[in-house]
């Protein structure tokens, strides 16, 4: 069973839509990685999947409840999503970023319980963020932050997590930590993980699945080397690009 | 990931991270200590002094039924009483509703400016209630709690067309916030005046009023005052934790499962409320609202669940201040506590803006 679910969904701004007919499932224990040309919809994409960009037209189903009739606690509570770090109000510490990933299990005037606590501790030891809990977020490396924001996402304890290019401004290290980190978090937990990345060879390494989008299209989906061919990402690129084959992972290397 | 090794404590359970959280008690020993002083300061300083321990021992003798001799003048019990403790009660809740919903307002609109003053709405609830004072000038504690009620009514409208025209896509900017902020409150101010010019009997002590004296003596205002004050406090003093949830954007707060434009309202409603019923009985007061907060989140952070407990103790403690100084600045004359707050509010606010730029706090 799909964890989350296009059904022919078209989705976009107002009335405009940016993405046409899009059909896509991601199983749990699934890294599907979203790939494509800068403004095809990438981010579009990742809106829709959390629930704050209602669809046009067709659904979206996540454990097979259409995703745009659930409140937003319950769909928080069933989907998280990472941010890039820059949107980070600075002054807050580690440990109350990560205890606001409660808040869909918080009612209005409700407080962070003792159980709520020991989640928030429990998803620093996972993220490796755990002697990072006092400190302020805005003092932390672009990588801690990213792994702060990942902690908050598992602490919503969600079935489906979606990262929006969770490795935009970070160094080569830090792009390795924390892909590894939610390669790791999807095996174990059997999360259903999106993510859009505009680095090709991130994605050839660390996603199961690619889906290739192209003219506000899903234009093929599949394992990273049948998607990241030369053919197809020279044409959706506009440049002439070479595939070739990672000298350690032997997964497929873009070239341009 | 298996680099930090669990530390498990004797019951099995994994040991709190880091310690425990530090809930320190420092800023409320100096908040609370300060207003406390600043109360019995505003109760003891006037025309006729009442020295402090007098103050205590009349309270004593009203509270408890041991027998106290009465070594003081019997006036002293009179003027503290009927003018003196109305006054500081009421000074002290109009700093504690501007303190708070400063607060409120910086967090709603994620914007270090906005405060009851700039944003415009203490200049709607302004006009509103000389509207409702002009229809009838309100002697009987029922017929003052009219007045926040009207005030309330043109405090939420004047935020939301300020919010209204200074919303640029998803965001309020400082800058269009101020503008719109200036605009409103410049027009609604022109009505202010308008009216008051129309209704010439009541001039003086509506200005008067306006600038921040409080003109309505006794207990009837704080009467008045207290029920709005307590629905409208208690509601923001328990949304301090979404409002922090609100500083990672509406968009990063929805997909943590608030539901924002809900929130959003009952915030603006609790603080306009409370800014729209200090206004009824104090006047337009500027810069508590802004400074206090700053204050408060420059000492003690960003954390919404305690930076709006401690901007309310501490709005009630700098407003009581401002007030000793403007009673007594000019004696035996008393300056409205407006000009006090504008003369020392304006200086350090711009001594914070220059700061902020070097620590960023915000």
């Amino acid at each position: 069973m799909a964890r989350l679910r296009f059904d022919s969904t078209t989705i976009g701004y107002g009335q405009k839509p940016v993405l046409y007919s899009i059909s896509l499932a991601v199983p749990p224990g699934e890294v599907l990685g979203v790939v494509g040309p800068n403004g095809v919809g990438k981010t579009t994409l990742i809106k829709a999947a959390s629930g704050i960009l209602p669809p046009i037209e067709g659904r979206i189903y996540i454990n097979n409840q259409d995703l745009n009739r659930l409140s937003p606690s319950e769909r928080a509570r069933n989907l998280a999503v990472v941010p890039q770090a820059r949107q980070l109000p600075e002054a807050f510490t580690a440990r109350d970023v990560v205890l606001m990933g409660r808040t869909p299990y918080l009612s209005w005037f409700a407080r962070e319980s003792e159980s709520d606590h020991q989640i928030a501790d429990e998803v620093m030891v996972k993220t490796a963020t755990a002697h990072l809990a006092d400190r302020q977020v805005g003092q932390l490396s672009g990588g801690e932050q990213q792994r702060v924001l990942i902690a908050r996402a598992l602490a919503q304890t969600p079935s489906v997590l979606l990262l929006d290019e969770p490795t935009a401004h970070l160094d080569l290290k830090y792009q390795d930590e924390v892909l590894k980190l939610v390669r790791e978090l999807a095996l174990e937990e059997d999360f259903a993980v999106v993510i859009a990345l505009h680095d090709l060879n991130l994605v050839a390494r660390f996603a199961d699945r690619v889906a290739l989008l192209s003219d506000g299209r899903v234009r093929n989906v599949g394992e990273p080397a049948q998607v990241l061919t030369p053919d197809e990402l020279s044409e959706v690129y506009g440049i002439e690009i070479h595939v070739s084959s990672h000298p350690i992972h032997g997964t497929p290397l873009v070239l341009s | 990931m298996g680099k930090e090794k669990r530390k498990t404590s004797a019951d099995g359970h994994p040991s709190r991270i880091q310690g425990v959280r530090s809930q320190s008690l420092t800023p409320w020993v100096w908040t609370g200590g300060g207003l406390l002083v600043m109360a019995v300061l505003s109760a003891a300083i006037g025309p006729v002094a009442i020295p402090p321990n007098v103050i205590f021992k009349i309270l004593l003798s009203r509270l408890s039924f041991t027998a106290i001799e009465v070594d003081w003048p019997s006036t002293f019990d009179t003027i503290l009483y009927q003018i003196r403790l109305p006054h500081t009660a009421l000074i002290a809740l109009t700093g504690m509703a501007l303190g708070a919903s400063g607060a409120a307002y910086q967090g709603l609109f994620r914007n270090p400016l906005a405060d009851p003053y700039i944003i415009g709405v203490a200049s709607g609830a302004g006009l509103a209630a000389v509207l409702a004072m002009s229809a009838q000038w309100p002697t009987t504690v029922l017929g003052m709690v009219t007045i926040p009620a009207a005030a309330f009514t043109g405090a939420l409208i004047t935020v939301g067309l300020v919010y209204i025209f200074a919303r640029v896509g998803r965001t309020t900017p400082i800058t269009t916030l101020i503008l719109a902020g200036v605009a409103v409150s410049t027009f609604t101010s022109a009505l202010t005046s308008l009216i008051m010019l129309l209704s010439t009997d009541e001039l003086y002590r509506a200005i008067a009023w306006l600038m921040g004296g409080s003109t309505l003596g006794g207990w009837p205002p704080v009467l008045a005052a207290l029920p709005y004050l307590f629905v409208g406090l208690a509601v923001l003093l328990f949304l301090g934790r979404p409002l922090n949830v609100l500083q990672f954007g509406d968009e990063q707060a929805l997909q943590l499962g608030l539901h924002v434009e809900r929130y959003k309202l009952v915030i603006v409603a609790a603080s306009s409320l409370v800014a729209a019923t200090a206004v009824s009985f104090s006047g337009i007061i500027g810069f508590i609202g802004l400074i206090v907060p700053h204050l408060v989140r420059l000492l003690w952070g960003p954390d919404y669940r305690r930076l709006i407990p401690l901007a309310m103790v501490t709005g009630g403690a700098v407003l009581l201040a401002s007030d000793i100084v403007a009673r007594t600045i000019l004696a035996p004359r008393e300056l409205p506590v407006g000009i006090v707050t504008a003369v020392i509010g304006a200086p350090f606010f711009l001594w914070l803006l220059r700061r902020a730029k070097q620590v960023r706090f915000w």
